[in-house]
This record gives C-alpha cells, structure tokens and sequence, in this order.
C-alpha cells in the first residue's frame, strides 16, 4: 500500500518541477519573515529573485546547528506566536536547547509525513499501534502518535519506561506494531523471551529510529519477534520523524521529498556529490511555515539514490546512516555533544574539566559513564563528601544532557591523551 | 594527642596499592598504621606515617590526590568496656565521627578519630583524663 500516490510515485521532472516552484516559494517567504536569514541574504549578496529553481539552490548559504543556537529560542520562527500550536526541542551543542515551533499546517504535513512511513511498513486502520517513544519536547513520541491516528489506527501511547506495563498492554491490548528506538525494542524482545510472552503478542510490524541502528539487529529483532522491522529518519529541526522511511524491500529510505529536499555535500568542500557517493545530508524545508530551514546541515553521514523502487515509489532514498560528521553521539535516542558535559563541569567548578565518556550497550540499552578526573583542591578523606560530589555532578550532568549518566571519580592525568588531544569519547557499542 | 594522617585516593584497579606502597618504600617512609575504606569505584586510603608531610608531597607528585588530616588519638587500655568508656567521654565534646581505626603503639594501642574539630575535642578529653 501507498498513502499517497501522487506524491511518493510521480515522475522525477514532476517531482523536481514541484520541487522548484516550492522553494522559489520557501526561499521568498523565509527572506520576508525571518530577519534572521534576510540579513544572511544580503550578506551572501543574494534576492528572492536570484532562487528560480533547483538549479540555483546551491547559490543558497548553509544553516547549521550555531544558527539555531545563536537565534535562541524562536528567533528562526517566520510566524508569529500566535500561529504556534506545538513546541518541540532537542539538545544544543553548549547546553542550550534547539527549539522548534510548529504551526497548525506544519503538524498536519508532519502527521501526512508519518502517515506515509508507517504506510510503508504495511499499517492500517486495522492496526493497533504502541507508541514507546518518549512523549514529551523529544519529537518522537508526539511525532509517532499523530501519525498513527491519521491513518485511523489505535495509537496505544505508552512512552518510554516501564516494561512491565508496555508488555501488558502489548498483550492485553493485542498491539500488531511498535514505535521505538531499536535498543528499546531488543531490550523489550529480552523481557518477552524471558516471561515467555512471545505466543500471546500480536505483533507483525515494528518502526525504529531515532539512533543509528544496524541491518543485523534489524535482522536479530525479526527472528526473535516474528515481525518486519523498519527504519524511520528525522529530525526535530526539520521535522521530527517521518522525514524519511524505509519500505518492504529495505532497499534504503524514502525521503518526503516533496516537503524536505536533500543534498549530499562533501563535509570538507561543500560541494554536491554524486549519488551513490556518502557525504553529509542537507535538508530544505519546501513546505514548513513555523520554522523553514534553507539547506540545513544534519550532520549525518549518508549516500543518496534517485532510482525508482521495487515498492513502486519514486522519491529518493537515502542509504543506511554511516555516522556523523561531527562530534555528537546519540545515546538513547537523545542527542548529546561532549562539549555540553565540559560546559557543565566548568560551569560547576568542583573537578578538573577533564572526563571520559564510556557509551556502551548493555542488555541493549545505552549505558553512559562519565569519568571525571578528581580535583586536588576539592579532594576530601571523607567518602561522603566524594560520594556528594559525584551526586551533584551526576544531578548538573543530567540537568544538561537529558538523560542520567553514571559519574566515576578517576586520579587527576590518568584519563588517556593522544596526539595531544584528549580522547574524551569511547563509544563501545557495535554499530554499522 | 593529635596525629597527622595521609589519605589517598586510589582508584580500584589492580596493582594500584602496591604502586602506592612502592613510592612509601623508595621514599623511606614508615607506615604506622593503614585503613582502607572501599566503594565500588574508588578506595580512600588512610595511613599514619613517619612523615605525613613527606608522603603527601611524594604521593602528590606521584599524581594520587592527597590530604593530610590531624586526628583525635585517644590512649585505650586492656578491659572489657574500654570503648563504651571512650566513645561515651568524646560525646559529649563532639557532634559526630567521622571514622575511627587503631593506631598500634608501645604498650596498648590508640584509637583515632576523624571529628570536625580535633583540638577542642582534645582539651575536652585531656580534662576527663584521657
């Protein structure tokens, strides 16, 4: 099944002459409403008129994550508040969140967007759906949820947590799919083999995404559940999830390219690469009104084709993520940079602002460690003093990473250096 | 009596106390007596030494953090109850111990305290005899 034919199988010149009249449109209207890219305009000595189609795309300058950061909170937004019905953020790079507002259209191309992915993964009306995405300023719970009701399926909103629960309600419930991010679903897949769930469950389908995952473990949850995984991309400053998924022959994932467009730049000289070449993915929003971004860097690492599909569709697919072509690490689904936990122990000045950062997977979930190199100044003989030291930096860690890391006191200069650089991430986990 | 400690802490991984107890040696440096308190990431350990001053220099410069700490040592003698009488004497001068190991000595051997504030509760012992 396809949602929506029209959009996800026109030819590619009808695809890219909307493509065109879009963004001349998306370039006019971000250049009269958002100051912000009006100035970045004229720096670049460039008008409204000089965008006449695709082909002057690349005139356009970049967005990236410091853009948003140095117009927090809403100063990207081409709308007044007014028409902001939704909220949603995700991580900075210094500790500032990345806010994002959304308009009464733009959740309605969102849910269309989901709608699509889902539809790729076989979902009807009939289907009853376990949305185990966090609820909340992440944009995967909410982004799943309005999806699932607009193609009339039961959305079942558990969130995150709670596998007790969520495996009830599974069973109880009869859910015939389930939205996480692909560690949560091996954790659950555990939890059902152990109590033996696994003849009561319904379950035929499930959509993953928010973390890099593996064709592998795409590989491992289908034989141990019986179901058909599928991979879900997006992110809050485009979108949320929804911008792109995979359909049944996984032959990498669709792009709604009639509402985000895609270009693979080379990270080092910003040109355009060819398809079937990895670089880094560009999106431009075509249709968004809250908070359109012209040629937004995702830093994300991948490779483009613009072949028709078994499946039927002709909108671009993107390959399977290679990784990032900066420093941030995904842990549970949440975007975290290094630079936020060094903010945070300046900022509380108690311990030296050398760490390690230990990423791991155990029993599928994330795992983060964060060693922090003792202060000889702040050094105490009495264990509970340490002991309330590695409490509040694991409270302030929290408070700026979003998610709880397990703080370990280690002797000043013994974590590693190399090359004179320290090495402040060690990511175990096996991926790709 | 006050005595001067040195604490060290030591990360939990092998071979660490025997580093430690190498640089003491190289350094000609006498240890009294030793506590190790344990967490399941770290150790703090507490030693009385021949020269606290000296050992804290050396450890430090060894790159382990160190302190070194005055604690209450109060002379025991060899009867049953020994203890409650000691603990009960200091309570009355101090709100709270932080820890308590022994020091050996000629003749019956100290017990050592960590509490806020050695010096008062020193004179306060002297005066109950101790």
């Amino acid at each position: 099944m396809i949602w929506n034919e029209a959009k996800e199988c026109m030819s590619r010149d009808e695809m890219q002459n909307l493509q065109s009249k879009r963004l001349v449109k998306q370039v006019s209207y971000v250049y009269h409403n958002v100051e912000y890219y009006r100035k970045k305009m004229q720096a670049a000595g460039i008008e409204p008129g000089d965008i006449k189609g695709l082909e002057d795309l690349t005139k356009l300058p970049f967005t990236t994550k410091n853009d948003l950061r140095d117009t927090y909170p809403t100063g990207l937004f081409a709308v007044p508040r007014s028409q902001i019905v939704r909220i949603h953020a995700s991580s900075g790079t210094t500790g500032k969140a990345t806010v994002v507002g959304y308009t009464r259209r733009d959740i309605e191309i969102w849910s269309e967007c989901v709608a699509r992915v889902m539809t790729m993964a076989d979902l009807t009306n009939e289907d009853t759906i376990q949305i185990s995405y966090g609820y909340g300023l992440f944009t995967g719970g909410l982004g799943a949820h309005y999806g699932a009701e607009y193609i009339g399926a039961t959305a079942v909103p558990t969130s995150t947590g709670n596998t007790k629960k969520q495996l009830a309600m599974m069973c109880d419930l009869g859910v015939t799919a389930i939205c996480c991010t692909p560690s949560y679903l091996m954790y659950l897949t555990e939890a059902i083999e152990e109590q033996g769930l696994l003849p009561q469950l319904k379950l035929r389908r499930s959509i993953n995404g928010a973390e890099p995952w593996t064709e592998e473990m795409r590989k491992q949850l289908e034989e141990r559940l019986h179901i058909h995984a599928h991979d879900i991309y997006g992110l809050s400053e485009i979108m949320g999830p929804g911008v792109a998924g995979d359909c049944e022959f996984h032959k990498g994932l669709h792009v709604n390219e009639d509402h985000f467009l895609p270009e693979i730049i080379s990270p080092e000289t910003f040109e355009t690469v060819d398809d079937g070449v990895t670089g880094e993915l560009v999106f431009t929003t075509l249709t968004k009104e809250g908070i359109p971004l012209i040629r937004y860097r995702t830093k994300d690492l991948t490779s483009i084709t613009h072949e028709k599909c078994e499946c039927g569709r002709t909108t671009a697919r993107l390959s399977r993520f290679k990784g990032r072509s900066d420093d941030m690490l995904i842990i549970r689904g949440v975007n975290v940079f290094p630079s936020q936990v060094e903010a945070a122990l300046l900022e509380m000045g108690e311990t030296t602002a050398n760490y390690l950062m230990i990423v791991d997977r155990v029993n599928n979930l994330d795992t983060l460690e964060i060693q922090v190199e003792v202060d000889e100044k702040f050094f105490s003989d009495e264990i509970r003093e340490l002991e309330n030291l590695t409490r509040k930096i694991a409270h302030n860690l929290q408070q700026a990473l979003l998610i709880q890391p397990k703080v370990t006191l280690v002797e000043p200069k013994t974590l590693q250096r190399s090359e004179g650089k320290a090495v402040r991430v060690i990511d175990k986990r096996k991926l790709v | 009596m006050l005595v001067k400690q040195i604490s060290v802490f030591v990360e939990n991984r092998e071979g660490k106390m025997r580093e430690i107890a190498g640089i003491l040696k190289e350094n000609k440096i006498d240890i009294k007596t030793i506590s190790l308190a344990d967490t399941s990431d770290y150790g703090m350990l507490r030693m009385i030494v021949s020269d606290a001053e000296k050992a804290y220099e050396v450890l430090r410069d060894a790159g382990y953090p160190s302190k070194v700490t005055e604690l209450l040592a109060v002379r025991s003698s060899n009867y049953a109850g020994c203890l409650y009488d000691i603990l009960d004497a200091l309570s009355n001068s101090v709100d709270n111990i932080e820890y308590l190991y022994t020091l050996p000595d000629e003749g019956e051997p100290y017990i050592v305290f960590k509490v806020a504030d050695p010096e008062t509760a020193e004179a306060l012992m002297k005066e109950k005899g101790y």
